[in-house]
């Protein structure tokens, strides 16, 4: 049997919020919120986890950083040192103060960009991907909570239905679950 | 839920909805370009051709068809660089900047503001190329393995700090512009109703789909940017300032230049942003977004960095002085009375005096005011690089070498043309991109939108009301505030009908009751 999911639409962020306070107190898993904006309080509710992307802008800042110093010592001072207005050419440290505008311009260019592409990959967000947010008009004043009935073996689905009419909502539907992506 | 305080004006005037949003945002995408529009577009198309056409004709002929000479070997060229340079740092000081402080009035003018960064960048970048002669051969700035023997760019050198700050800056802007672009387009994308919008859109958008851990990362990945993104501003003007602070020239020669420059380039970015979003407001009917408030605002970030410029102009003069070095003073003395006096005076006027009319709250508060300095401050921020440039190597060492300089007719059109280039740029992003954060702007509605602002009572439902801007169940208090938002927006909008004329015009059906709205004006103030 194909898996069965519910989607419970509400028409105001706040509403979905105290909604899905309420479920889950009542011990309903939500698998999954869709709306048009950032609702802020609903991770800890629902679940989900603070991101990490900013460890991997900090490491990849790091990367890039080193990828700048290890290419200053290798161009100017040990492949072809030249002589720039009586610079020291012989020492990295010596000749540092004239890299640092470049070593920052570096850490912020890989922190930046490895980070963008990193979001985008986790987020499964890239040209020509497909959208799957269950109603369209999520992107626009809709939010819709996602409830699949394996996360909730404990409850059947008219339970579920009961506990979902319950909370302020303006539409109900139970669909089979398809992975779009 | 978070609340403002009362006494801060709405950031959001009138009652909307998050639907009222996204129609207002999208109604523009969607529905037929004004006629106004075709025009504007018409006529940047046609004076960026012609810009490029110099640009081609440059190439052809070579840099000898600009009118430098033996003494001034930089002119218009780089002066129109950091010109476009310093535009380009407005935009992404509000939206880095003014995102680490919280300042929830960039929302509106962010999106528009990042565009014209991206733009004006672009713009800069092109002169650095085309000076180099032979642009085919540009990439030889980038440090790569060569076969003219093992030599490499030299690293000492600002102008090689200035390729990495600039591809850095532009391509880092034009990142975090995106990232904020993916959920507006998904939101367009699921409104499109024929198939090939939705298609472009589909792809635009990269699948977007709002899920809570997405916005998660959203949120995290725009704070952190903004973090990265604050210190690249700064670093990138400063890194241009070097450009001439790091010679031994003088009037160039001065430890001053990366915070002047800095603060000239947040000066200059929001005049130009100014500019443009009088006139895109009211052509695009976003009054209720962009009012008098926001204008206000970024009125007094011109008057406080205006006023840092006016500091550094004659910190610099003081020091001239005080430093005992003839050449140092003569090079200052020359600026001033000199064969350029007249562009030093114009930048005097154009920089110093006429941010400080700001202080009068009821010329920082009128549109056609605001637009009319805006593009006073661009002409003397222009005559500022042109005055620094040239002035200062226009008298040489030896009086043998002293000249004038001259631009020639490739000179004027190719900044001619980038400024149309740079239009044809942005009236395309105003018809097919959404021009407001939709997303960061629904996220404030309630807490700054003016309906919402002091509504003791349940806002949930105060957001449901008016779906679509039909008004469906005012309550009372409700319909005494709309009248007062209807008084305001009408305020806001016949100040400024005269200023944006060629806009209204062509694209109000309804001029006759613009003129009825400019004459209930009168009686309001």
């Amino acid at each position: 049997m194909a898996e069965r999911v519910i989607y419970a639409t509400y028409d105001d962020d706040h509403v979905l919020l105290d909604g899905a306070k309420k479920l889950v107190a009542d011990g309903v898993h939500i698998t999954d919120v869709f709306s048009p904006f950032p609702i802020h309080g609903i991770d800890p509710v629902i679940g989900v986890k603070h991101t990490r992307l900013g460890i991997v802008a900090f490491l990849l800042g790091l990367f890039g950083l080193t990828l700048a110093i290890i290419g200053f010592r290798y161009f100017m001072i040990h492949d072809w040192p030249m002589n720039i207005g009586g610079k020291p050419n012989f020492s990295l440290l010596e000749n540092y103060p004239s890299f640092v505008p470049v070593s920052f311009e570096l850490t912020v260019l890989f922190a930046a960009h490895g980070m963008s592409i990193i979001y985008l990959l986790r987020n499964k967000t890239l040209p020509g991907m497909p959208a799957d947010n269950p109603h369209p008009r999520t992107t626009d004043d809709r939010f819709v909570m996602e409830i699949r009935l394996s996360d909730n073996a404990g409850f059947s689905s008219e339970e579920l239905h009961q506990k979902i009419k319950g909370t302020d909502i303006i539409e109900i539907e139970e669909k089979d679950y398809v992975v779009i992506k | 839920m978070h609340k403002e305080a009362a006494i801060r004006e709405p950031l959001i005037l009138g009652h909307k909805s998050y639907h009222d949003i996204t129609e207002d945002v999208c109604r523009s995408i969607e529905g037929k370009a004004p006629r106004a529009w075709y025009i504007m577009f018409g006529i940047a198309l046609l004076i960026g051709l012609y810009g490029i056409g110099c640009i081609c004709y440059l190439l052809g002929v070579g840099i000898g068809t600009w009118g430098l000479n033996k003494s001034v070997e930089w002119a218009w060229d780089i002066t129109n660089f950091v010109w476009w340079v310093g535009i380009g740092h407005a935009g992404t000081l509000i939206s880095a900047v003014l995102l680490l402080f919280r300042q929830r009035w960039r929302m509106a003018i962010n999106r528009s503001a990042e565009a014209m960064t991206i733009f004006a960048v672009f713009m800069a970048g092109l002169f650095p190329l085309i000076h180099m002669g032979r642009l085919w051969v540009g990439y030889w700035v980038l440090p790569l393995p060569n076969q003219f023997g093992s030599l490499w760019v030299n690293f000492n050198s600002p102008l090689l700090w200035d390729v990495f700050a600039i591809s850095t800056y532009l391509s880092v802007s034009l990142v975090f512009w995106y990232i904020g672009l993916i959920p507006d387009f998904a939101t367009i994308r699921d409104r499109a109703q024929s198939p090939i919008p939705k298609k472009i859109y589909g792809i635009l958008s990269f699948g977007w789909s709002g899920r809570a851990k997405h916005w998660n990362r959203f949120e995290l990945i725009s704070l952190v940017l903004a973090g990265l993104a604050t210190p690249l501003v700064f670093s990138v003007h400063s890194i241009v300032s070097f450009d001439f602070a790091t010679s031994v020239i003088p009037g160039w020669h001065t430890t001053i230049f990366p915070p002047y420059f800095v603060a000239g380039a947040v000066f200059s970015g929001f005049a130009m942003v100014q500019t443009l979003l009088l006139i895109l407001r009211k052509g695009m009917k976003l009054e209720a977004y962009i009012h008098t408030k926001h204008v206000e605002y970024m009125n007094i970030v011109i008057m406080v960095t205006g006023s840092i410029v006016g500091v550094a102009y004659l910190t610099e003069l003081f020091i001239s002085w005080y430093s005992g070095v003839e050449y140092e003073s003569y090079a200052f003395i020359n600026r001033a009375t000199g064969p350029y006096w007249w562009a030093y005076w114009s930048m005097m006027t154009c920089n110093v005096i006429s941010p400080q009319l700001m202080w009068f709250k009821k010329l920082r508060t009128s549109l056609l005011f605001t637009f009319f300095i805006s593009i006073v401050v661009n002409i003397g921020m222009w005559f500022e690089r042109f005055v620094i440039i040239v002035t200062s190597i226009h008298r040489d060492y030896l009086p043998s070498s002293w000249i004038q300089f001259y631009p020639t007719w490739t000179d004027i059109g190719i900044f001619i043309g980038t400024i149309g280039i740079f239009f044809v740029f942005y009236l395309l992003f105003s018809r097919y991109f959404p021009v407001l954060a939709m997303a960061e702007l629904k996220t404030i509605v309630k807490i700054s939108g003016e309906s919402y602002k002091n509504e003791e009572g349940d806002i949930h439902q105060l957001q449901r009301t008016g779906d679509g801007g039909t008004a469906v169940a005012h309550s009372h208090e409700e319909v005494t505030e709309t009248v007062v938002e209807e008084t305001v927006v009408e305020e806001t909008t016949s100040e400024e009908a005269t200023e944006a004329e060629e806009t209204t015009e062509e694209d109000n059906n309804n001029d006759t009751s613009e003129s009825e709205e400019n004459s209930d004006d009168d009686n309001k103030e």
